[in-house]
């Protein structure tokens, strides 16, 4: 019963942050709509008694990913709002073609079967602590997709260290002129930085 | 029933933790007074010890005040995320052996999520007061909060790797009773990361660049005022706490001391807690300030390294002999 209240909490505000989320004129806000929603996500790991995702969610996606994006809103020139032409022309065409989506969504969804249970049970889950059962079948059984996994994000990471690093015997570029700055508020005085 | 006695349980760590903050303060006060040759606060009550509650009373009937150009909701959310965040993370810390809100097995990432939650706060509150000081104490901070996290997060892994555990309880309970099961020797390298980190993570000195007074008047809470400025002086005092918390509770062997205490279990806990405390305020009182540069040096390229290596020594000396 408290699983099932919880559950629709958690999905009610996942969906409405999430509208927010893109509907929301001011970007920072937009940010703080995505944190709410990472905190939903959370929990609702947390019913499926997965703790170790749930907190690395927050860890991870809340705690540094989200920073970044803060950063970045920060630091970017954002003074006039981009106005882009619609992908499709009329509105009302667009409204048709949501609806549309959206009903053939709910149309497929009682061919959704589950799948096989795993070798995991809930019991065993609890008895050994979700980041126990989740580090032995990471570094056992799925050993080489982790690995895998492992050297993608080391070349990223390589690749954003060669792009970031500007070589020692070519001169900086002369200072652009002071560029003014709103740092993504509304009503801020041009800041420069 | 239990709920209530939860509630219960609550309330008194709520109200024990408010008066740690507001003894902490003066506790800080007397120290650096004395350290300086002064007397400290010793106005109000014998010794000055009624200021602290003066204080309280003083900044909740003072005018609360929000710049007309700020962003209303998120100036007003900013210091109750950074408290709510901070306060949050106490339900898990284990004041003795059993005495516990919440034992859950993640005790310690959801420190680190919490710990990273509350630096939301500083930040929105930099952006939302729309004021330059601020703006620049706040993108000081989070850039500093992101760096050491990850230092003392990697500085932990070698307790989880030796204790097998995160849940805070079993942590002390694998140090066993003596001195020596104590993490403290054992994992030194971890330990003098996690110390330096601790103090960038909390903004103390000499980390304190986000609210550096003769750079940045007071940083991201510059324009803060009453009640508002208090939350967040609380945020920072229970934020030190849970920082010395963990640091008691990772390498120093939590609640157990040299012999029993009945009736009271936590003496020992919140000694060595204070210890902490009191050599955070000793820094304070001694050291200068580092230039922004420098920390980022600091961090990246001594203590990030220090904790790898560390790390990698720990577990392979952890399959050798376990």
């Amino acid at each position: 019963m408290f699983t099932q209240i919880f559950f629709g909490y958690c999905a009610l505000m996942i969906i409405s942050s999430g509208i927010l989320a893109i509907s929301l004129r001011n970007p920072v806000h937009c940010v703080l709509m995505v944190l709410v929603l990472f905190f939903h996500m959370a929990g609702l790991y947390l019913t499926l008694n997965a703790e170790f995702l749930a907190a690395v969610q927050i860890i991870v996606y809340a705690g540094a990913i989200l920073v970044l994006y803060l950063f970045v809103l920060f630091l970017v020139s954002l003074r006039e709002e981009l106005n882009l032409d619609a992908f499709v022309p009329s509105a009302w065409l667009g409204r048709i073609i949501a609806v549309g989506l959206a009903g053939g969504l709910l149309f497929v969804i009682p061919s959704f079967i589950l799948g096989e249970k795993g070798v995991w049970s809930m019991s065993a889950i609890k008895e050994l602590t979700h980041t126990k059962a989740l580090g032995q079948e990471m570094y056992s059984t799925y050993l080489l997709p982790f690995e895998i996994a492992g050297l993608i994000l080391l070349i990223a990471l390589i690749g954003g260290l060669v792009l970031a690093r500007r070589e020692a015997n070519i001169p900086l570029e002369p200072e652009a002129p002071e560029e003014s700055q709103t740092c993504g508020h509304p009503n801020r005085k041009e800041v420069s930085l | 029933m239990t709920i209530l006695l939860m509630l219960v349980q609550i309330i008194v760590l709520f109200v024990l933790v408010m008066l740690h903050v507001a003894y902490a303060t003066y506790f800080e006060r007397k120290i650096i007074g004395h350290m300086q040759v002064r007397l400290g606060p010793m106005q109000v009550g014998w010794h000055g010890l009624l200021q602290p509650i003066a204080d309280g009373i003083k900044s909740f009937f003072k005018e609360d005040i929000i710049p007309e150009q700020a962003d209303r909701p998120t100036f007003m959310a900013a210091p109750i995320i950074c408290l709510v965040a901070m306060m949050t993370s106490l339900a898990v810390l284990p004041f003795a052996k059993g005495w516990v809100l919440a034992d859950i097995n993640i005790g310690l990432l959801f420190i680190f999520a919490m710990s990273s939650l509350a630096s939301y706060g500083v930040v929105l509150a930099g952006w939302a007061s729309n004021s330059k000081f601020s703006f620049l104490g706040g993108l000081r901070s989070m850039a500093q909060v992101i760096s050491y996290e990850i230092a003392m997060g990697l500085s932990l892994v070698g307790v989880m790797l030796m204790s097998g555990s995160l849940n805070l309880t079993q942590i002390v309970e694998a140090q066993g009773n003596s001195i020596l099961g104590m993490y403290l020797l054992p994992q030194c390298i971890g330990f003098f990361v996690f110390f330096i980190s601790m103090l960038a993570e909390t903004n103390r000195v000499p980390f304190d660049l986000p609210e550096a007074e003769t750079e940045l008047v007071s940083g991201y809470c510059t324009e803060y005022s009453g009640m508002r400025y208090a939350i967040f002086f609380m945020a920072e005092y229970i934020g030190m706490m849970v920082m010395a918390a963990i640091g008691t509770v990772c390498f120093l062997g939590g609640w157990n001391g040299p012999f029993a205490v009945p009736f009271f279990p936590p003496l020992w806990f919140l000694l060595k807690i204070y210890l902490f405390m009191f050599i955070f305020i000793w820094i304070r009182a001694t050291l200068p300030r580092y230039r922004y540069d420098q920390l980022m040096d600091l961090g990246w390229k001594l203590l990030i390294p220090l904790a790898l290596v560390n790390i990698v020594v720990t577990a392979c000396l952890k399959a050798m002999i376990g």
